[in-house]
């Protein structure tokens, strides 16, 4: 044991000797610090002519399916068009009220009558109509890839990481190669958002027809069905919730990426709207905009969730023709009624464009005059984080800290001071707690003295991977080198290390706001039902429109890009906490409690580290919120991967943007795989 | 008994979780001399052994039940033979054919007209109402609606579920869904009924009322009957003959009598220990021969429980004629024989117990 313990510690030792002497030494040898660009593979130049190469031998293939999607688009578009106003919203409010109630069909008639009035509802229907469209394909290819997938081990070894792969490359990166093969079109945003929609259907089905009883199944078994019988009449019903919970999400990351898709422009839906409006800096105009996209969002999710729920609530059927039917029958006298007065009625046909009430202007004017009477304390803000957080992770104290910033130089009696004080810190950690803190202690005076993108390439890759081995052993470790030497080798190491700099700030922030949250609202019934409408709001809002408010205020930049990220990321953080400190075993609580323990020690030594696993998992999800939501940051001006996508988009660059998608991918696995790995040891401590 | 028709037998039946399991089949074209030995070194090479070298006959009629503790394999032995799970190595005989011979075809039939099985949790259909339930092997067969209803009535009123049919499970207590997985498992008026522990999701007093009706339906219905449970004493209540199993391997069969009486190990005497076995005495346990004539005496069926004997023979003074299912005269219970009988038990029990 010994040895080992020495052995650990020199691994250590010698990846940190290596990393300082290569930041001593890099000023004399370039290549020590930044990746030779002789070396860079032209991956990007390949990708762009193989893809040329496909466009140009089998391009009238795609443009063949994209010529035959465009009718069903066309189609459900021109009836969404030509119906009254009054009686789609009709038909929304008695789905509604199937689904759930007159509580979901008021809020329905109040968030359609806000579409009419403003002016929005053809927009609205457009961006509707491909979400239309797109849910029931996404939801026949995932409960036929799910069912494959149930019946064959082997097919499930497959579908499982491709699924993973799809969820991780970021929804920008899609845009571009069906841009390419199916050209410019509604069909881009349909094909984006049936690839986008269709994992969470593959997973819930999986997981549905999986979480059958056995004894359901062999009771069918043992009434004879056949395995037909058994798969439709046994199986697919008793799974029925869950798959509908597939439904409900399938719903919701297609509205997300038809929202996103909007960014090719031509297809004038709402998302186009919000886009126009932000570029020409009209915040009052996107946030009109971006409140329809996030009432479009509710109510489906409302309705598909509710749809969802009331499948386990069974009621006697109803005996007579009439009463089985009522919903039909009323849904054609509704129909037909609202039909005939909106010709006697013309305003039920169509809202008259004098009518429109549009609060932009006015949202506008409040915006300014906000920001003239706050904006030095805005800007203030805005300077404080970016002097005591973001420019000493970015580039490093050794470059941050200058009498402009920091109010003093940073002289060599200082740096000295700084390396002994964090080297003293270091071993009091090394006795205190372990040597993995002090090891921690040492990395991070490291890092922030130099910053991370000041970090030479090879000791990086070293200590991520030395990290991953002691967390997951030799094949995490591998993965991790694996994928670094996949970025630098493409060349878009520099771009990477800013995406995660801006994220892990984002990611820590979020993952301190949220378990404290989580940890307030775990033990106070009030702040959690206070809190659930609103991370339920921020998990079905598209992300995109969450950027909105955080532009209004602190205009384009990393900061907003920051903020927007915390807002989407601190969600799941919070959920995990607190549902792990509430699901704790009663009887371990009550014996803590007989023993003796202060409520702070219940917290911190008994319910913390029991609920460790859960709110790890919060933590990954945080990790996986975060690298989503950065990419769609890029709109409002972030540097890093995502603007590398979002310019590979803007000018046909495939390779660039797909390198960059995959890269993306890659760091989202690895965090992934790495708190995961973390998880599972911390979980084998405490079972 | 041994004169009785076997109805489903079980012959040197195994299974065997593993990795290969068939390989320690393959060596002696099949034949095991030693199962103890084969078991244990199957468990020894990473195999984990459910059903080791099981047999037993199950007679026309007959209520046979297999107890044990959970992990004995007493719910693998149900699923062997009705199939739900594969046998690795074995036989099991309906009405003299081989199941484990059978396509999956010829076996979907068999379980759509001879097998009826009730499950510990019910598995019920949550989406079906009580009578879709209960109708439900009929409508998997095609048969119409109002034959499927009519048939359902029927099995609704003989476990007494009138006016819950258009309840969906959700809605019943454990008691009623067990009675909704009862009546549907013999809506196919099955010639064997499986039944894997019915009762033990069932609270205490609903259990014993559970056990009474269903004896009450066995007596009409005649039924042969596999019944899994790991409560001993309702193995005593209700089998005609049962057998004990622990760690796959059948340890002891026998009436339920005998089994009290002479447990063959550590591992039984756990159970009898603490049981009453004067409760289970019937009738043909306490016959003597009889020297005089049984002309004057009252008549009674040998499976007549001891409950019932005693305020009779309290009234006759000569004791009780017993007489088997064909009318045989067997022989005679008097005073005396019952307190000789349970005094030796007594006796013997006492020193079992040390």
């Amino acid at each position: 044991m010994k040895t080992l313990l020495k052995l650990d510690l020199f691994q250590w030792f010698f990846v940190i000797a290596i990393t300082v002497s290569f930041l001593l030494m890099q000023n004399q040898f370039v290549w020590l610090k930044e990746f030779p660009k002789e070396f860079i593979f032209p991956l990007s130049a390949i990708l762009n002519s193989g893809m040329e190469w496909v466009v140009d031998y089998s391009g009238w293939f795609f443009k063949g399916i994209s010529w035959f999607l465009e009718w069903p688009i066309k189609g459900v578009r021109w009836l969404l068009h030509f119906l009254p106003w009054t009686v789609t919203v009709f038909l929304f409010c008695l789905v509604s009220y199937i689904a759930s109630g007159w509580g979901l069909v008021t809020f329905t008639l109040l968030a359609t009558f806000y579409m009419v009035l403003i002016g929005y509802w053809v927009e609205s229907m457009n961006s509707f109509s491909l979400v239309a469209i797109s849910v029931p394909m996404a939801v026949l290819v995932g409960f036929a890839i799910g069912s494959w997938g149930f019946f064959s081990e082997r097919a499930e070894k497959v579908i499982k990481p491709t699924l993973d792969f799809l969820q991780t490359v970021p929804a920008f990166a899609y845009l571009l190669p069906i841009l390419l093969l199916f050209g410019f079109g509604t069909t881009v945003g349909l094909l984006a958002s049936l690839i986008y929609s269709f994992p969470p259907m593959v997973r819930n089905t999986i997981l549905g027809l999986r979480q059958v009883p056995s004894e359901i199944i062999e009771s069918g078994i043992m009434s004879g069905a056949s395995s037909r019988q058994l798969f439709w009449l046994v199986r697919v019903p008793t799974a029925w919730k869950q798959i509908l919970l597939g439904v409900n999400q399938t719903t919701m990351a297609s509205l997300s990426m038809v929202i996103i898709a909007s960014i090719i422009g031509g297809t004038a839906d709402i998302g186009w709207e919000v886009l126009v409006y932000l570029r020409k800096a009209e915040f009052g105009g996107s946030l009109v905009a971006g409140i329809v996209i996030a009432l479009i969002a509710m109510i489906l999710d409302r309705i598909t969730s509710g749809l969802a729920k009331n499948s386990v609530t069974y009621k006697p059927r109803e005996k007579s023709f009439l009463r089985r039917n009522k919903f039909w029958f009323l849904a054609i006298t509704g129909v037909l009624f609202f039909y005939i007065m909106s010709f006697i009625f013309p305003i039920l046909n169509q809202w008259p464009e004098s009518y429109f009430i549009s609060p932009a202007k006015f949202i506008s004017n409040g915006l300014d005059v906000f920001i003239l009477n706050f904006g030095t304390q805005i800007d203030y803000l805005k300077q404080v984080a970016f002097f005591f957080i973001m420019l000493p992770v970015k580039i490093g104290l050794q470059l941050s800290v200058s009498p402009y910033t920091w109010g003093f130089e940073l002289t060599p009696f200082l740096i000295t001071a700084y390396f002994i004080i964090m080297i003293l810190f270091s071993s009091w950690c090394f006795f205190k707690f372990s040597k993995d803190v002090a090891v921690g202690v040492v990395l991070f005076s490291i890092f922030i003295y130099f910053g991370l993108t000041n970090m030479p390439w090879l000791p990086l890759i070293l200590i991520y991977g030395l990290i991953g081995f002691k967390i997951g052993g030799l094949k995490l470790s591998l993965t991790i080198v694996a994928s670094f030497l996949f970025i630098t080798f493409t060349g878009v190491l520099p771009q990477a290390l800013l995406s995660i700099y801006l994220c892990g700030i984002a990611v820590i922030i979020s993952f301190i706001l949220g378990s404290s949250l989580g940890i307030w609202a775990a033990h106070n019934d009030k702040v959690s039902a206070f809190m659930r409408p609103i991370n339920d709001t921020m998990q079905t809002m598209p992300s995109f429109v969450i950027l909105i408010p955080f532009v209004m205020f602190f205009g384009i930049g990393e900061f907003t890009a920051l903020l927007a990220i915390i807002a989407y990321a601190f969600v799941p953080a919070m959920r995990y906490t607190e549902h792990g400190l509430r699901n704790l075993p009663e009887t371990v609580i009550e014996a803590a409690r007989m023993i003796g323990c202060s409520q702070a020690q219940l917290l911190w030594k008994v319910k913390i580290p029991l609920a460790m696993p859960v709110i790890m998992l919060g933590l990954n999800q945080t990790i996986m919120f975060g690298l989503a939501m950065l990419v769609i940051a890029a709109l409002v001006g972030t540097t890093g991967l995502g603007q590398l996508i979002y310019i590979g988009l803007s000018k046909a660059d495939f390779g660039t943007g797909m390198i960059s998608g995959v890269s993306i991918a890659l760091i989202a696995i690895i965090f992934d795989r790495t708190t995961q790995a973390w998880r599972i040891k911390l979980e084998k401590k405490t079972q | 008994m041994a004169s009785k028709e076997i109805k489903l037998s079980c012959r040197n039946v195994w299974k065997v979780y593993g990795k290969s399991p068939d390989d320690f089949f393959n060596k002696n074209n099949g034949n095991v001399s030693d199962p103890l030995k084969l078991a244990q070194e199957m468990n020894h090479k990473e195999h984990i052994v459910a059903n080791a070298n099981v047999s037993f006959d199950v007679h026309v009629g007959e209520i046979f039940v297999i107890m044990g503790l959970s992990g004995s394999g007493k719910s693998t032995i149900i699923r062997c033979l009705s199939r739900l799970v594969e046998p690795t190595a074995g036989e099991v005989i309906l009405d003299n054919e081989d199941l484990l011979k059978k396509s999956p075809k010829e076996l979907t039939e068999i379980r759509r007209h001879k097998m009826g099985m009730v499950f510990q949790n019910f598995g019920l259909i949550p989406h079906l109402n009580v009578i879709e339930n209960i109708a439900f092997p009929l409508k998997i067969q095609n048969f119409n609606k109002d034959t499927c209803f009519e048939k359902a009535k029927k099995v609704i009123e003989l476990v007494g579920l009138e006016g819950r049919e258009e309840n969906y499970p959700s809605q019943l207590s454990g008691g009623q869904q067990q009675r909704v997985g009862i009546a549907r498992s013999l809506i196919v008026e099955p010639d064997v009924w499986f039944l894997d522990e019915p009762f033990s999701a069932l609270d205490p007093l609903i259990r014993r009322q559970m056990q009474d009706e269903f004896m009450k339906i066995q007596s009409v219905l005649n039924k042969s009957i596999v019944f899994i449970t790991h409560d001993f004493v309702e193995a005593l209540r209700i089998a005609d003959r049962m057998a004990i199993m622990r760690d796959g391997f059948i340890v002891q069969f026998g009436r339920p009598i005998d089994i009290v009486m002479n447990p063959v190990d550590e591992y039984v005497r756990d159970f009898t220990g603490d049981v009453p076995f004067e409760r289970f005495l019937k009738a043909e346990d306490l016959i003597e021969k009889s020297k005089s004539s049984t002309d004057n005496m009252k008549i009674i069926s040998s499976t007549t429980p001891i409950q019932e004997i005693l305020p009779q023979l309290a009234d006759s003074k000569n004791g009780l004629a017993v007489v088997d299912d064909k009318n045989k005269e067997l022989g005679i219970i008097t005073p005396q024989g019952v307190i000789n009988v349970m005094a030796s038990a007594g006796s013997k029990k006492v020193q079992n117990r040390k």
